[in-house]
């Protein structure tokens, strides 16, 4: 008997929906004016929001088709939260191409929406409509720079892709649904520990991850992503590929731990190869990138691989790596790309990583934040990224995955090659034109933050942030 | 012979298969990947349809009842970053789509 009653449940997502109308209402009144202002009650409105998340019991609401619970809340929080990051730093950089209108916040709240109810989905139908309102926004925020080829190139590229790997989705969903006669989560679960498994769900599964895997941009399904992430306007990348990645891949962890979990031998094998491959290629392609946002693409993917590696372990600590993954990859990638969105000269936005040669000698600080998040990404201690890497390898180790967690340890050694470099150009290259000056308050606030993030707070207390890993880990193995 | 699941099934997978080489073998323009994907999408709700009436469960047709709806916002979306593609570019053919080589 849980109905409608529940729906307090959903009280984030309501109150988003709410204040994105509420918002655009706002903007077409106060005109090209009122961007500064939605954008910023547009950030209110997250924070808002993870207020109301934190503030969740746990429970299933709509007839079990949306779940809250403690793994669902923590991505919750940090898809907002990179969410409301992004919002953040991208004034700055539309002001300078002269986009900077209302509407991009209010598609960047509805983008979140949409993430809240993949995380929340407890049925095929909930991870479907909340993937594509994820999607849709997005698809607009990649070409919103409307006026640049590349950005609506980008967007065209993302569009067409993004839809293809939907269609998947949607296709194995059906087949899901006809083999296995239900598109509920709990449902799907029941049937398949009785031991009611049809081939015919089998591949739908195989269709779903691929799906899924899209959206992360893991190898086999990566290639749009350098493209998108270069051309897109670099607020966006930087959205990109922080909040959607944590949303999709709390999706992915939901679906494989949650209904498919007893098909645990047939997606392991899938998930252990997308790892294995997007960790290789993630660390081989991005050896000749010259541009730093592509250099980012090929760095998420290749993250992305260790993530599904944690995952693929199919254990308690494999899911509670992934959570500490996604914690420290949400502060390095914002750090980075903070850094990133300072790059300019002359009120121009540069992005060679050759642009960034004897930074140290011109702007020590924002050098040294650099080196931190390079550092941490190469996985290098004591910084965070290393305990990211470190829990991800143990969890692999102990579920029997050897080869695929040393060819992993090795890709990463490969991987640390290039973001080594980028610290060398900085501190032993010739000092190129300074960067204009001074630095935007909110990426040095942002800066500052991520730094002191991977170094020292994780690495020297790193007890909280376990604590909540592990009870939201736990939720899938201690019965809802 | 009575029409049966599997004939819808087969309709379903065949119309999927068309339209994903519609789009990996196109060639020419961008307005025929959009109708590939509207393709895929249908073939998808025929799957649903045939389930839910062999399976005698309303969630299916439910279900392509959502799909029908996002398809539309989906192909709404589209054409508008295929318009403002055009007014950049002055073309939407699939080969000139290479600012970016990946």
């Amino acid at each position: 008997m849980d109905g409608l009653h529940n729906w307090t449940l959903a009280a984030p997502e309501i109150f988003l929906a709410a204040a994105a109308m509420i918002l655009l209402m706002i903007g077409v009144y106060r005109g090209e004016r009122g961007a500064d202002l939605v954008s910023s009650l547009c950030v209110a409105s997250l924070g808002i929001a993870i207020f109301l998340v934190l503030r969740l019991e746990h429970g299933t609401a709509y007839h079990e088709l949306f779940l809250v619970d403690a793994f669902t809340k923590m991505m919750k929080v940090l898809s907002l939260l990179a969410a409301g990051i992004a919002i953040v730093m991208s004034r700055s950089y539309f002001v300078l191409v002269g986009v900077w209108r209302f509407e991009f916040p209010v598609l960047v709240l509805l983008a979140t929406l949409g993430m809240l109810v993949m995380i929340s989905a407890n049925d095929l139908m909930t991870l479907y409509l909340g993937l594509e309102m994820q999607s849709l926004a997005l698809y607009v925020t990649a070409a919103f720079q409307r006026d640049s080829e590349r950005s609506t190139e980008a967007g065209l590229k993302y569009f067409v892709l993004s839809s293809v790997a939907s269609g998947m989705l949607l296709y194995g969903a059906s087949l899901v649904y006809g083999f296995a006669g239900t598109t509920s989560f709990p449902g799907l679960a029941r049937g398949f520990l009785a031991g009611d498994v049809a081939t015919g769900a089998i591949i739908g599964l195989v269709f779903v991850l691929a799906g899924l895997v899209f959206k992360i941009s893991a190898v086999p399904f990566h290639m749009w992503t350098p493209d998108v992430y270069e051309g897109a306007p670099t607020p966006v990348t930087a959205l990109f590929s922080v909040a959607p990645k944590i949303a999709a891949m709390s999706l992915i962890v939901s679906v494989v731990m949650g209904p498919f979990r007893p098909l645990l031998a047939q997606w392991q094998q899938i998930l252990v190869a997308v790892a294995v491959l997007s960790t290789i290629w993630g660390a081989i392609a991005a050896l000749r990138q010259e541009n730093i946002k592509r250099l980012m693409a090929y760095s998420s993917i290749a993250n992305m691989g260790y993530v599904v590696l944690g995952l693929a372990a199919g254990t308690e600590e494999g899911v509670r790596s992934v959570v500490i993954y996604m914690i420290i990859y949400l502060a390095m990638n914002v750090g980075t790309f903070a850094v990133i969105l300072s790059m300019r000269r002359k009120g121009v936005m540069v992005e060679r990583i050759s642009d960034l040669s004897g930074l140290a000698q011109r702007q020590p600080m924002m050098a040294l934040a650099l080196l931190l998040f390079m550092f941490s990404m190469a996985g290098i201690p004591p910084l965070a990224g290393f305990f990211a890497k470190l829990n991800v390898f143990l969890a692999a180790i102990n579920a029997g995955l050897y080869v695929a967690a040393t060819i992993a340890v090795l890709a990463s050694v490969v991987g640390a090659y290039y973001y080594v470099r980028i610290v060398k150009v900085m501190y032993f290259d010739d000092p190129a034109e300074a960067f204009d000056r001074p630095v935007e308050r909110d990426m040095a606030v942002v800066m500052l933050a991520t730094a002191l993030f991977v170094f020292p707070v994780f690495p020297v207390f790193q007890a909280p942030f376990m604590n909540g890993a592990q009870a939201a880990a736990k939720t899938f193995f201690s019965g809802r | 012979m009575t029409i049966g699941l599997a004939h819808y099934l087969t309709v379903g997978a065949i119309l999927f298969t068309l339209g994903i080489f519609g789009i990996f073998l196109n060639r020419k323009n961008v307005i025929v990947i959009l109708m590939s994907v509207e393709l895929m999408l249908l073939a998808v709700n025929i799957n649903l349809v045939a389930f839910s009436t062999h399976l005698g469960d309303l969630v299916g047709q439910v279900f392509a009842m959502f799909v029908l709806t996002v398809a539309a916002a989906e192909a709404a979306i589209g054409l508008a970053i295929l318009v403002v593609y055009f007014r950049n570019r002055g073309t939407i053919a699939v080969e000139e789509i290479n600012l970016m080589k990946g």
